[in-house]
């Protein structure tokens, strides 16, 4: 089967739909494909790689054969014959203090995005920075981390970054030249006060960054500094603004809140302080009595949809008008709605307003950052009413320094770029040439700038369109200061010197400003010192160098987070005009950024391309998603291709039929269709920016889709490694209950559901002995590994999936700590797809509002592995301490263990994939981790040589290991600590507790496979006004 | 016609044995082909751009292992001296012999010296020095007696066989804590029982010790 001809199969909905109307009791499905039981999908679950290397093409040719089994056999032996080309010890001319060869160091920083940071542990390895770990100091990361910061470790890397100063042309030329040019036409702008010069950045919370503009612009009255990025947060700004008369940021309590109700808000996910929220999230979640309860209405599915409790689609110009509704309810004084409701949404929202009146001051109504300014005005209101204040919602003054309207910032100096009055422009990171709103022209008007320079990681559109372009540090390159989400500073320090000829924006700015000039990150050492000298007032009691030190070593600045400040509800917001709800039977379009690049800031970073999208599962690729219902109606397919027009503009894209998306909508990711993004980001996907208009930023009425009747191959990995082949009672996929679901009401009166629903053999029924020496033993009634009697570790692993939301960073951590490598689309549509950890997202119920399930699957460590006894040259085998090993130079690639797998875990090099592609990548690896070549089957190791290292250390100071010592990199990442992983011999130990909550189950236990990695499972918190019966058929 | 003399079962029988006895002889040459110092380089004196001798610097100068080799009972890697450590003494003492010219080279460009690698394991096998020297495995044990060696070779072949020689008996070559540096240790008579004492004393999972993961990661 080839590629091409997985895409000419189409899906009958309308057959799909009958199938699950006649389902009784739940069924949990990952594709269209697989309910409507597609070929393609036959192909993938009856074999793990449906397209095989190819065979030899010489039919019944037995001569060829031979020919080829003669010559394999006699080159068998000369692979062994080379030997190793001898190696240098380089060791160092004058050693540093504090380093140990051969064991990591961590440095305390922070990786920021448009200005927001997550606080970050760097793992040095002989001065190369291999892999970021959360900073549990750092209120925005707790220990998590989030995808785009785990990545950024990789970029740091990238070949494709510039790596020189640059004249127009692509000239190379140095910082000397252009710092002379620079100074020469700022000075002579002097005497105009700096008319005409202009600054643009992305949003500014560093405080040594605003420092300097302050300063830049006491030098130049006159300067104009302009602020944009294409996912901001006016429409908040505005929304505070309207309510309260001046511009605050709300912060939330997640944890102290017992009902939350997300309103179009993807508040688990996105913006700064997610990693916060998740974890408060979370930790409502862990126990009966603490369970809160999650309403969401949104358009596009979210990762805070697939954990609400209750979720309604609704089209996006509808959002305005849920809002409208339950500030009626609340009674709060509101203008007329846009629209009504219908019956059934109007049901759902006053069974919510029940529930947050009735929990008065212990619930919450977020919003997302793309609402309309109304709509958060309401949401304020709403808070208000509920006694939230105080409780769980508490609002600061802006984190962000000299916050502005970006919108309206970039459209002024898109104005005086038309009239030729800008005479120097500065565009520091961010790439308006690509994603500056399409009415704007941006791009055709930043020429006539006549003195332009970019500065930036690569060099982009915007860097193609300016005079100059400079190279800039990556954040684990220069000094640099961050503040989180609740005002905390970080100081971040380089954890390597810059591996290019590169700045950074505040060592560019003291050049500029005639600082005494000392190249490169001295410069920056002193200018973010001198900032923080003058901070007088954190520094009472103690010296400065202390102050510093303490500082930077702990990551956070003790004392910076921003005081609560009281806010009164301003306007009267019956005043307030509700947006206008345009034509029913209008198609409107949604931008959102996409969940893994971003707004195409990340276009050349292969991890995150190659990373599944949380709900699409599409990697390398965006797609035009809609509603089942409206592809129904359009008669459109996975991988069609559309044209849609949108205000005349016209755009071609591949349409992706997404469950629980709301009708009449269509929603395109940014980020993608990038012209000079690198080599990885080049040509993947399409620009959804060339139909976003200022007007419409986010969400616009009245697109035309039209088929083109050309289809495109999506590499979506919903339909890889299928964990549900019938057994050999014949029993269906569906019914082998790999999720397992319960309302906390189904789960009071039998605690032990989940492990009620499989049959675990026991031993007499297997054929196979116990293992030798194994210090394992099953609870034979529940499959369940229980810690034994037996001495020494016994490595076993809990996700709970009642905490876990789909994210995937765990992947991304995974990939960092291993060694994985990328291997582009077209290997991904092949399912040859390296990562260790996949993350299967289930459906249950109906395609129009289903309910979301995630689960990581990875290697599961039976105890009697399959994979083992069909190993021909025993290159997997069990180790004492229960860890199914794979031996890569044992491995001769067979693929039989990777076949016999039932969990489909196992991934083979079908390629040399981790052939280095530039010489910086290969400094990336990490040096404890073999580099595996082609040929060779590799899996999940429970991050073997962490293990090591914690028991070789354990051994010399002779105490056992604890949980605190050995974290495996999933475990982590993991923002919601929903991987647990730790010694099962010892009940003390985390994951022991963990493995005796009934809730624990293995998944396809009747195999008798003894996994050692196994779930929690998810508990619902249903409303009983909303949902009246059961679905789980429990 | 008959085309085949009598003699021909005679040959026929001895080129069918000699051909399995050839094809055994060349296995076995072979096998005693990869033993051979030829591939793993055992006994071999490599070049270093410093003819540094451990033979003066351990017994006539009496340095302890350690004063070089700082890191190896920390760290799985056992440390190169940096050019500065040399210079402890040789800013003092031959400070103008030709031999030591690339150390002073070093130190004045700041560049560091390029050392050949004497013991080198595969990039798949993971050794580490802290836990073999903590748990009683003296220096001599893998690499010989380096106090006797004027340039640095490696004494042991390193094959997985010699290792595993160990981590199957670790009895025979354990040592008490306090001698893992001494290099004129030599077993006592009653190596074994001493060797046994040595495991249970210092908790070694000798079971364990052949886990594949012990090593290959």
């Amino acid at each position: 089967m080839s590629i091409q001809s997985q895409m000419t199969n189409g899906i009958d909905l309308a057959a799909v739909r009958e199938r699950l109307a006649g389902q009784r009791g739940p069924r949990y499905w990952r594709s269209l494909e697989e309910l409507a039981e597609t070929p393609e999908f036959q192909a993938f679950l009856e074999r793990e790689f449906p397209n095989g290397a190819p065979e030899v093409l010489d039919p019944g040719s037995r001569r060829t054969f031979l020919k080829l089994m003669g010559a394999s056999l006699a080159l068998a032996g000369v692979s062994g014959c080379t030997s190793q080309p001898g190696e240098k010890i380089v060791p160092y001319v004058r050693a540093p203090e504090q380093l140990i060869p051969g064991k990591p160091l961590f440095y305390a920083t922070a990786i920021s995005k448009s200005g927001f940071p997550v606080g970050v542990l760097a793992e040095s390895h002989m001065g190369r920075p291999t892999m970021l770990e959360g900073n549990e100091r750092h209120p925005d990361s707790l220990g998590g981390m989030d995808t785009f910061t785990q990545a950024s470790v990789l970029t740091l890397y990238d070949p494709d970054r510039s790596q020189v100063v640059t004249r127009r042309n692509g000239k190379i030329s140095t910082w000397d030249l252009f710092l002379h040019e620079a100074v020469r036409v700022l000075n002579a702008r002097r005497s105009s006060k700096g008319q005409g010069v202009h600054i643009l950045t992305e949003t500014v919370t560093s405080p040594s960054l605003a420092r300097q503009i302050k300063a830049f612009l006491e030098a130049f009255p006159e300067a104009v500094w302009h602020q944009y990025q294409p996912v901001n947060r006016d429409q908040a700004r505005a929304g505070a603004k309207l309510a309260f008369g001046r511009d605050v940021t709300p912060h939330y309590q997640v944890a102290k809140a017992d009902v939350i109700f997300a309103l179009g808000s993807d508040f688990l996910a996105q913006g700064p302080g997610h990693l916060r929220w998740a974890r408060d999230f979370a930790s409502r979640r862990e126990t009966l009595e603490s369970m809160n309860r999650l309403y969401v209405v949104d358009t596009t599915p979210t990762i805070t949809g697939g954990m609400a409790d209750h979720r309604l689609p609704a089209v996006g110009h509808r959002v305005a008008d849920f809002a409208n509704f339950l500030a009626r309810e609340l009674e709060i004084k509101v203008a007329e709605p846009g629209g009504p409701l219908l019956e059934h949404e109007a049901h759902w929202v006053r069974a919510l307003a029940k529930d947050l009146k009735k929990n008065q001051g212990k619930c919450l109504v977020v919003t997302g950052d793309d609402q309309p300014a109304v709509v958060h005005a309401l949401v304020h209101a709403m808070n208000q009413a509920l006694g939230n204040v105080g409780n769980t919602v508490s609002y600061t003054e802006p984190v962000e320094h000299g916050a502005v309207d970006h919108q309206e910032s970039l459209r002024a100096l898109a104005g005086d770029l038309d009239a030729g009055k800008v005479e120097f422009l500065m565009v520091l990171g961010t790439n308006p040439a690509y994603h500056a709103p399409v009415d704007l022209n941006f791009a055709q008007k930043l020429p006539k700038a006549q003195f332009s320079v970019h500065l930036g990681l690569y060099e982009d559109e915007t860097a193609a369109l300016c005079q100059w372009h400079l190279p800039e540090t990556h954040e684990l390159e220069a000094w640099g200061d961050v503040l989180a989400s609740d005002g905390t500073a970080t100081i971040q320090q380089p954890l390597i010197s810059p591996l290019y000829d590169g700045r950074s924006a505040i060592e560019l700015f003291a050049s500029l400003l005639g600082e005494p000039s000392r190249p490169g990150l001295e410069a920056g050492y002193e200018i973010v010192r001198e900032t923080w000298k003058a901070r007088s007032d954190l520094q009472v009691g103690i010296d400065f160098e202390t102050f510093w030190r303490t500082a930077v070593h702990e990551g956070v600045v003790e004392g910076t987070s921003l005081k609560p400040v009281e806010v009164k509800l301003a306007a009267d917001l019956a005043q307030a005009p509700m947006p206008k709800r345009p034509n029913d039977d209008a198609i409107e379009i949604v931008f959102r950024p996409d969940p893994t690049i971003w707004d195409g800031r990340y276009a050349n970073n292969g991890w995150l391309q190659e990373l599944p999208k949380p709900l699409t599962k599409l990697t390398w690729d965006n797609a035009a998603q809609v509603a089942p219902a409206l592809a129904e109606r359009l008669g459109l397919n996975n991988g069609d291709v559309v044209e849609l027009e949108y205000e005349g503009r016209k755009l071609e894209a591949p349409i992706w039929i997404s469950p629980g998306h709301a009708d009449r909508s269509v929603t395109v990711t940014l980020g993608y269709g990038r012209t000079r993004a690198g080599r990885v980001g080049n040509g993947t996907g399409f620009n959804a920016y060339l139909l976003r208009t200022a007007a419409a930023p986010s969400l616009g009425s009245g697109v035309e889709i039209r088929k083109t009747g050309r289809t495109y191959l999506l590499a979506g990995t919903d339909l890889h490694r299928n964990v549900m082949a019938p057994n050999e009672t014949g029993e269906a996929a569906a019914e082998r209950h790999l999720i397992r679901v319960a309302t906390i009401d189904e789960y009071r009166k039998d605690p032990k559901f989940a492990q009620e629903m499989e049959h675990v053999p026991s031993p007499h029924e297997s054929l196979y002995t116990e293992i030798e020496g194994s210090v394992d033993r099953i609870d034979r009634e529940h499959g369940a590994t229980l810690p034994a009697s037996g001495s020494g570790y016994a490595w076993g692993m809990s996700i709970n999936l009642n905490a876990c939301m789909g994210c995937g960073v765990c992947v991304v951590a995974c990939q960092a700590e291993n060694n994985i490598p990328i291997v582009g689309k077209e290997q991904v549509a092949y399912g040859r797809e390296m990562q260790w950890l996949d993350i299967d997202r289930y459906y249950q119920g109906d395609l129009d509002n289903p309910e979301t399930y995630h689960q990581p699957r990875t290697c599961m460590h039976c105890e009697n592995a399959p994979c083992e006894v069909v190993c021909p040259v025993a290159a997997t085998v069990h180790d004492d301490e229960g860890i199914n090993n794979m031996v890569y130079n044992r491995c001769v690639g067979t693929r039989y263990c990777g076949n016999n797998c039932p969990y489909k875990v196992r991934h083979f090099n079908f390629f040399h994939y981790s052939k280095p592609k530039a010489p910086s990548l290969v400094v990336l690896n990490n040096p404890d981790v073999t580099v595996r070549a082609r040929g060779v089957m590799e899996k999940c190791t429970y991050c073997i040589q962490r293990v090591n290292e914690a028991r070789s250390a354990a051994q010399i100071s002779g105490n056992p290991i604890r949980d605190s010592d050995l974290k495996t990199a999933c475990q982590s990442a993991c923002p919601t600590r929903a991987i647990v992983f730790g010694d099962v011999n010892n009940p003390e130990s985390q994951v022991s507790k963990t493995k005796a909550d009934p809730r624990n189950y293995g998944i396809l236990t009747d195999l008798n496979t003894r996994p050692r990695t196994t779930y929690l499972a998810r508990l619902r918190n249903p409303n009983p006004e909303i949902e009246t019966e059961s679905t789980h058929g429990v | 016609m008959q085309v085949f003399p009598p003699s021909t079962n005679t040959i026929s029988r001895v080129s069918i044995f000699g051909a399995l006895f050839f094809a055994g002889g060349l296995l076995f040459v072979v096998y005693m082909i990869f033993r051979s110092p030829y591939v793993t380089q055992a006994h071999v004196v490599q070049e270093q751009p410093v003819p540094f001798s451990h033979e003066h610097h351990v017994t006539a100068l009496g340095l302890d292992c350690r004063y070089c080799h700082t890191s190896v009972e920390k760290s799985r890697f056992a440390g190169i001296p940096a050019t500065e450590t040399c210079m402890t003494c040789h800013s003092q003492i031959w400070v103008n012999s030709p031999m030591l010219e690339p150390v002073r080279r070093s130190m004045r460009n700041n560049e560091p010296i390029r050392w050949n690698r004497v013991h080198d394991l595969p990039d798949y096998a993971y050794f580490d020095h802290a836990i073999h020297v903590n748990k009683g495995v003296g220096c001599t044990s893998c690499h010989g007696q380096v106090d006797k060696m004027p340039l640095m070779r490696k004494e042991e072949p390193m094959t997985m066989e010699w290792c595993l020689a160990c981590h199957r008996q670790p009895e025979r070559h354990l040592r008490p804590i306090e001698d893992v540096f001494n290099m004129d240790w030599v077993p006592p008579k009653d190596q074994l029982a001493l060797g046994r004492d040595l495991i249970k004393k210092q908790h070694i999972p000798v079971d364990r010790l052949t886990n594949c993961y012990v090593c290959h990661r």
